[in-house]
């Protein structure tokens, strides 16, 4: 067998995105939650909501540590592993990465140091703002990277000449058919990501009684922004399907597992794809009903991949499979964030053992969505890496034999099996210190301001 | 793409390198020499750059996406010679950052972690250091793409630039620790610094004597006439800056080591563009040629002249919120 470039380097960047993508998940939706604590600390001056910035802050400083050198490996992959890629794309998709790193990065790494050291440093106000600029960096980042992302599955705005993409209008470029329903569904996704991890963090405090009274605001806040967001995620998930019908419809042929046109059309529940016999095996499918999903109307139907050239058709079972899991997660998500609304609108919520246990086990369900679909939408891209306009075949650096990769590989793989189960262990052993094993005495609130603005807090409003 | 706008990202990107080797570079050498000093002083050690590293790994990326909005075939060419090179470097900034937060909370671990922060702070310069060597040595390449071997980088001139890189790495690390600590600490730290200064003195040497012989463009660029007489100033100052910081490592507290050490890299910095302008990719490339074009370009220097100021005032700015010496007694994390 003979080791071939290509594949190995589609499998490093499986390797080092898949693991890179999962601290973005989570340090988006925390940012934001961290500043929304800061100045629910700063404007109630109530030292419990500085108590749980802390304890957040300190877990989010892990993961974002290990974003920062997991995400500085990202763009050198582009230039050693996909060179061809680079020299065709980057006059198009090199100021957009640039971007990134000037908008988002600094204002993330220079602010964090404050957000992180500078509670006895500065003012109340301004490790506020800090968290607030730490957050917006994070949305900066997610939003250009995504440009970039969605210009690659809907390229608009240039032309191309000697087999490279030159420029012609950057708005275009920029607000690409598809980046608009990329964006806000990757946001929201993070957004629950974070949402579950910070219940199921709740949950286990409150069972192990640690840190009572934070855990159920934490379990609170969470089921609160939940029960919005969930439900929104899937309508902005339907609209970004249709987005990916209108214009990528042999990757919606894929994540269907349609092979065949067929009107009208029914929905593939489960089955056994056979790209070879472009056939699905044992399929369980219900009549019309994907019709009425997927285009809403009573007759409607999609192209089937056998209305595509052989040589332009993504392998059917990746999207297919992924994009199952990240639907079924979401409806268990839908019911954990009802279930929640309910046993509180009957007080039962902190006492219910089984939604409790319920919740530390669906903790990371959101990082799982998450992987299933981003492998939905970029397997679904395959072959192609500009869709339509560039190969993946001929993306790859020419100069790299098997044998480079292979090692290359090896060694990303050593490195990140060290690496992140020991963040992973590091953030668990956080959590079992609980809030107050997290908070610097003093509470970060009366930094630098005069004590009397602390000494009467707000009055506490009745709990739930 | 003879366009107006080249010189100004060349200036951009060359001074944006510059500010990366020299705020990661004190970092590494600081991760260096972490690994010398006694384990009870480590702490203070780590705290004094513990609110600066991951800003100044960002300059490393700002670097390789700036190479490529503005030079793309620069990035693709140069990456993929690098091919080893950059992923050591790469695996050891990884090991390192990750070191640097498990350190303060893995007690049990501690001298792992140690070893790892050292070792990943090592690696990473070394193989900095390689990928200058073989950006100077040059690269086989066709039309628009590198056409040699992974393997092309391992050579004694690379191994060379490599040592230099880590010797001055240490040398600025050094600068920072003399600047940032006191006591048994800050006199170890001069002893370092000066024996970093020698070792990196002699380095620059070397390196000065081995390309005009290696590569005859580069010996007439030095050595034809007048340019002799016009490039001397360079190598007098750079004598004079390495005398100086003799002085300042071995009586000054506050910033003079750290800056005649910054001063030092660029002085050497100035001789590299002097040999190889103006090629970006040498002997096949030049700035204009590799270019891209100027919609491309004009777009992101809009952003970079509104952004980039900012950037360096809150830099600036979080370099001044810690600034002063670093107290053992203040505990294990933070200032």
């Amino acid at each position: 067998m003979t080791l071939d470039p290509l594949l190995l380097s589609r499998l490093q960047w499986v390797w080092v995105i898949s693991w890179h993508i999962l601290l973005p998940a989570f340090t988006v939706g925390l940012a934001s939650y961290i500043a929304v604590l800061e100045g629910l600390a700063f404007f109630t001056g109530r030292a419990v909501w500085a108590r749980i910035s802390a304890f957040w802050t300190r877990i989010f400083a892990v993961s974002f540590g290990m974003g920062v050198v997991s995400g500085i490996v990202m763009p050198f992959q582009i230039g050693t592993n996909w060179s061809r890629f680079s020299d065709a794309t980057a006059n198009v998709l090199g100021p957009m990465l640039a971007y990134e790193g000037l908008t988002a990065f600094f204002l993330e790494a220079s602010f964090l140091g404050v957000l992180l050291f500078g509670r006895k440093l500065v003012p109340a106000w301004l490790h506020f703002f800090s968290g607030l600029m730490v957050a917006a960096g994070t949305l900066f980042s997610t939003f250009w990277i995504l440009s970039v992302n969605s210009w690659m599955q809907t390229p608009q705005g240039f032309h191309v000449t000697d087999g490279r993409f030159f420029p012609d209008n950057w708005w275009a470029v920029i607000f690409n058919p598809s980046f608009p329903y990329r964006y806000f569904h990757n946001v929201m996704a993070f957004y629950i990501t974070t949402g579950f991890v910070v219940l199921g963090v709740g949950a286990w405090l409150l069972r192990r009684d640690r840190s009572s009274d934070e855990a159920g605001m934490m379990i609170r806040m969470a089921l609160n922004l939940l029960i919005v967001l969930v439900p929104l995620q899937m309508v902005l998930g339907d609209l970004h399907g249709a987005n990916t019908l209108a214009y990528q419809p042999a990757k919606f042929a894929a994540i269907e597992g349609r092979y065949d046109t067929v009107r009208p059309l029914p929905l593939t529940l489960f089955g056994i794809p056979d790209d070879a016999r472009g056939r699905m095996r044992y399929a369980v499918e219900i009549p019309r009903l994907g019709s009425l999903l997927l285009t809403h109307s009573m007759n409607g139907t999609i192209r089937g991949l056998d209305s595509f050239p052989a040589d332009q058709r993504a392998p059917v079972a990746p999207p297919f499979f992924a994009f199952r899991i990240m639907v079924g997660i979401a409806v268990i998500m839908l019911f954990v964030a009802v279930a929640g609304q309910v046993l509180r609108r009957g007080g039962r919520l902190y006492r219910s053992a089984w939604f409790l246990r319920l919740c530390q086990w669906t903790a990371p369900l959101g990082f799982i969505a998450v992987i299933a679909g981003w492998t939905t939408t970029e397997v679904g891209r395959q072959p192609w890496t500009v869709y339509g306009l560039l190969r993946t075949a001929q993306s790859v650096t020419p100069s790299l034999t098997g044998m480079d990769v292979a090692l290359s590989l090896s060694l990303y793989i050593l490195v990140y099996l060290i690496m992140f189960p020991t963040g992973i262990a590091f953030m668990a052993a956080i959590v079992r210190r609980g809030v107050a094993g997290a908070t610097e005495p003093p509470p970060a609130i009366e930094a630098g301001r005069p004590m009397p603005a602390y000494v009467a807090p707000a009055p506490a409003p009745a709990g739930e | 793409m003879w366009h107006s706008l080249v010189p100004i990202w060349t200036v951009i990107l060359g001074l944006g390198v510059f500010i990366y080797v020299s705020l990661d570079g004190f970092d590494l050498g600081v991760g260096m020499l972490h690994g010398l000093v006694q384990p009870s002083q480590r702490a203070t050690v780590m705290n004094s750059i513990a609110p600066f590293w991951d800003g100044n790994e960002t300059w490393l990326i700002l670097g390789g996406v700036g190479l490529l909005a503005a030079f793309p075939v620069a990035f693709a060419i140069i990456i993929p010679a690098v091919y080893f090179p950059i992923l050591v470097m790469l695996l050891a900034l990884v090991f390192r950052g990750v070191a640097f937060e498990f350190r303060f909370k893995q007690a049990r671990l501690r001298r792992l972690w140690d070893w790892a922060f050292c070792g990943g702070s090592f690696f990473a310069t070394f193989a900095q250091g390689v990928v200058l060597g073989s950006f100077i040595q040059g690269f086989k390449v066709d039309g628009r793409v590198f056409t040699g071997s992974s393997f092309d980088f391992a050579t004694p001139f690379t191994l060379l630039t490599g040592v230099a890189l880590v010797f001055g790495y240490a040398l600025l690390g050094a600068g920072w620790l003399v600047m940032k600590t006191e006591g048994e600490l800050q006199a170890w730290s001069r002893r370092a610094g000066r024996v970093s200064l020698l070792l990196v003195c002699c380095c620059i040497a070397a390196v000065s004597l081995w390309t005009p012989l290696a590569s005859s463009v580069i010996a007439q660029r030095w050595l034809g006439w007048p340019n002799t007489v016009l490039l001397l100033p360079l190598p007098v100052l750079t004598l004079a800056t390495g005398l100086y910081a003799w002085h300042a490592f071995s009586r000054k507290d506050a910033w003079q080591a750290f800056g005649a050490s910054i001063a030092l890299f660029a002085w050497s910095f100035l001789g590299i563009v002097i040999s190889l302008w103006p090629m970006i990719v040498p002997g096949h490339f030049t700035l204009w040629e590799a270019a891209s074009p100027e919609s491309t370009q004009a777009f992101l220097l809009v952003g970079t002249l509104v952004l980039l100021p900012v950037i360096l005032f809150y830099t600036g700015w979080s370099y001044w919120v810690f600034r002063g010496k670093v107290h053992q007694s203040e505990g294990d994390e933070g200032y």
